[in-house]
């Protein structure tokens, strides 16, 4: 959001509605104080916004958990279990706050407090509309993922304080997975801002203006080397926020919660509130480099006001990463570096060269631009599969014989 | 490959490993998992070193659920030993009745109707659906899924403990067996329920296969891990699927041939690698097995009395002597052994579990692999803490 308070726009009503609601709350207030109260009410409605999400994903997981498992999920709570958020909160506000005698008194306090401190500070730079930008920021992507990598060191102090053995191979394991995902988490997005000419989310979401033949959108995604990035980031991402199959940190059947070992009550509220808040932030992110940001799909619906597209992209991403959960099984720690090193990190350089070959290639027309596609997507694919039979070798189904 | 065909190999545990402080190369880490960890199964611990996440040294600690089971039987009279029995091995009372029903009818010499004999063989292979339908759930479960496939196996579960219901009044402690014989005949819609079971049963392993054994991360996870060699396997006295996984051909539904087995056409599926990934392929196959002579045992049972009327249950004193009765349960082999000195209790009682002895073969396949590899490797051998202490 601008800091000028009067935004003359032409955008319609349903489009500057939170705009003019916040100059309606501004104008109450003297000149002086306006632009403070301005950056706290972005602040708390960030804050008001992804907390209620975080409140009503955990129910959605839950509930779609439930659905995939043949069960009903929480019901008891209100109307289709729709208070359990609250009643939750409730608990983990009243239980009591038990700290190992031995562990590290501050960094334990510590560590859950600075991990939801740095998984909100990405939400700054999210575009969620044409007009809702909380900071415009030239370097915003660089921004977002400086934070974002930060969050790993809260759960390594989480893991280190506890003074338990179990939180110690999960900060381990917690510093080994930042290092290997790091990389192609940011190569992966490297083309689509070699194509964008910025490290700006608003330029990133401009770039993907426009319609090819009048109804396809110019989302990133819809390009071969675009995919293959969405891929290996949302892969990626997986393993940023620590979610199946790649919760190795907090792996429940081996190391009994992992870093979350030793932390109870509102503590523990917290690192999940952060778990979700960074699972959120990337798939913000993910929509806004490759999925279009806050633009419609299709030419005759740019009339639904542009948060609601965003939120609609976000959240089909966010069932993607429940659905996942609850149908994967965890990798094993080296297996997920080796997937890492020895196939995210070569496909993701290759598909650097995959967008210089689509950016040097915008002329061809007719035929030409047939094969164009042919070529990129042989880039993307020939890689993909050579690199993945290499990865899975020595594995496969099996036949089994019978006594005689 | 038969048992006879090896030569003894001596266990690679045991070897020298090097000392938990060491100054040289650093501390070693040592972590307890268990009692109270929530995938050692019941309350089974393992105290594990560890270099890194490798494993290199594992000890299993177990005895938190000892509760003194054969002393037990030898204070009690025959039958009050039945009950205690469904208690060993939690998730399979029937074969646990079975096994010891058959080492008292082999001490007493009595016989055993048709009809009971074919209602044992058609509860012994819902039992081990059961039990090999929980087990790939497990261990589904600590490979990482987040309870999708231990919830889908635990729905069949139910159904068939709603069967043992209906048959023993208990859906989990059964008490059903006895020497000469079953307690009650089973009913026309009793059998009709365990027909409608079995057909609804291959849809659901398809299901379950098609989710799980073709998984790429499953097969990273469990293929090639926690190798069991055969000869290993063998003088260490290992039995059922985890044996028959190394590729030895010993299911004592053949060998011995006991019951009316011998009746039934169904085939042994082997293992070639000894691995996790057999392991669990070895119990689907066998289940597959089981829906077979579940078929063919409800076609054909007869009908005639399901106690041999001979049979004394009050007052029974087998002659002196001593019997050693065994079954293929799910697990492996269960076997009882009696020694009767003419009272009505049993002088000697003896439980031959297959969970504890499988067991001790844990740390030869555990070393060199992770924590992670473990937990998995542990729940392909399938124990119940029930039987293992005793």
């Amino acid at each position: 959001m601008s800091a000028a308070p009067m935004v003359v726009s032409p955008a319609p009503l349903l489009e500057r509605l939170p705009l003019d609601l916040r100059d309606a709350v501004l104008g109450l207030l003297p000149e002086s104080l306006r632009w403070l109260a301005s950056g706290l009410i972005t602040i708390l409605v960030l804050l008001a916004v992804f907390g209620l999400l975080f409140a009503y994903l955990t129910l959605a997981e839950r509930k779609l958990l439930g659905r995939v498992q043949n069960r009903p999920g929480p019901n008891r709570t209100g109307w289709f279990g729709l208070l359990q958020p609250f009643a939750d909160a409730v608990k983990a506000l009243t239980k009591e706050d038990v700290v190992p005698r031995a562990a590290d008194q501050v960094l334990h306090y510590l560590a859950p407090v600075v991990l939801v401190a740095l998984s909100l500070m990405g939400f700054a730079v999210i575009p969620f509309g044409r007009l809702l930008v909380p900071v415009e920021l030239d370097a915003a992507v660089l921004y977002f993922f400086a934070a974002g990598a930060a969050t790993e060191l809260a759960v390594f102090m989480a893991g280190w304080a506890s003074r338990n053995k179990y939180s110690l191979l999960a900060a381990m394991r917690a510093l080994a997975q930042l290092i290997s995902y790091e990389l192609p988490l940011l190569l992966s997005f490297v083309p689509v801002i070699m194509l964008a000419g910025t490290l700006s989310t608003t330029g990133i979401v401009a770039a993907q203006d426009g319609w090819r033949f009048g109804f396809i959108p110019h989302w990133h995604i819809l390009t071969p080397w675009g995919f293959a990035g969405f891929v290996i980031f949302m892969i990626a991402a997986f393993a940023e926020s620590n979610r199946s199959p790649f919760d190795l940190p907090e792996a429940e059947s081996e190391l009994i919660a992992g870093h979350l070992t030793e932390y109870s009550g509102f503590k523990y509220a917290l690192f999940f509130m952060a778990e979700y808040f960074g699972m959120c932030a990337l798939s913000a992110m993910a929509v806004t480099l490759f999925l279009g940001g806050w633009r419609a799909p299709l030419p005759f619906l740019e009339f639904i006001p542009s948060y609601l597209w965003f939120g609609l992209k976000l959240i089909t991403l966010l069932v993607g990463f429940i659905w996942v959960r609850a149908t994967m099984p965890r990798l094993r720690i080296d297996q997920l570096t080796r997937l890492a090193w020895k196939f995210l990190v070569p496909l993701s350089l290759i598909n650097l060269g995959t967008a210089a070959f689509w950016s040097l290639t915008t002329t061809w027309t007719g035929p030409l631009y047939l094969a164009r596609w042919a070529v990129a997507l042989a880039i993307v694919i020939i890689p993909f599969v050579t690199l993945g039979r290499q990865l899975s070798a020595g594995n496969g189904p099996r036949t089994y014989r019978y006594a005689s | 490959m038969s048992v006879s065909d090896l030569t003894p190999l001596s266990s690679p545990a045991g070897a020298q490993v090097r000392a938990v402080h060491d100054e040289f190369h650093g501390d070693l880490l040592e972590v307890s998992m268990g009692p109270h960890h929530p995938s050692t199964h019941g309350v089974f611990r393992m105290i594990v070193t560890l270099d890194g996440e490798t494993i290199v040294k594992l000890k299993p600690v177990f005895g938190y659920l000892h509760r003194n089971h054969e002393k037990l039987g030898e204070n009690t009279t025959y039958l009050a030993s039945m009950p205690y029995t469904d208690r060993l091995d939690y998730l399979n009372s029937m074969t646990n009745n079975w096994a010891y029903a058959v080492a008292v009818e082999k001490l007493a010499g009595l016989a055993v109707p048709e009809r009971a004999e074919y209602v044992r063989v058609i509860l012994a292979e819902m039992t081990r659906l059961l039990n090999h339908t929980c087990l790939a759930g497990f261990l589904m479960q600590d490979c990482g899924c987040m309870g999708t496939p231990l919830m889908y196996a635990f729905r069949e579960r139910e159904k068939i403990l709603d069967l043992f219901e209906a048959l023993s009044g208990s859906r989990m402690m059964c008490n059903y067996q006895r020497f000469g014989g079953c307690r009650v005949d089973p009913s026309p819609e009793w059998i009709a329920g365990v027909r409608q079971l079995v057909e609804a049963y291959g849809p659901f392993l398809d299901e379950f296969e098609a989710l799980l054994s073709g998984n790429e991360i499953i097969m990273a996870r469990t293929q090639g891990v926690g190798r069991l060699a055969p000869e290993l396997a063998v003088s260490a006295g290992v039995t059922g699927p985890v044996l028959r996984a190394t590729g030895v051909a010993h299911d004592l539904r053949k060998v011995d041939a006991y019951g009316v087995y011998p009746k039934f056409d169904f085939r042994v599926p082997l293992g070639d690698h000894g691995d996790t990934y057999d392991r669990y392929m070895i119990r689907i196959l066998e289940m597959r097995e089981s829906i077979s002579i579940l078929r063919q045992a409800l076609a054909a049972l007869p009908g005639g009395p399901i106690m041999d009327p001979k049979a004394k249950l009050r007052g029974f004193r087998p002659k002196a002597g001593e019997a050693y009765g065994r079954i293929e349960g799910p697990k492996g082999e269960i076997g009882f052994y009696l020694i009767s000195d003419g009272g009505p209790n049993p002088y000697r009682y003896r439980v031959r579990p297959p969970s504890f002895i499988n067991l001790t073969i844990l740390e030869d396949m555990c070393l060199g692999h992770t924590v992670a590899d473990a937990v998995i490797i542990l729940g392909s051998v399938d124990i119940v803490l029930g039987e293992v202490d005793r």
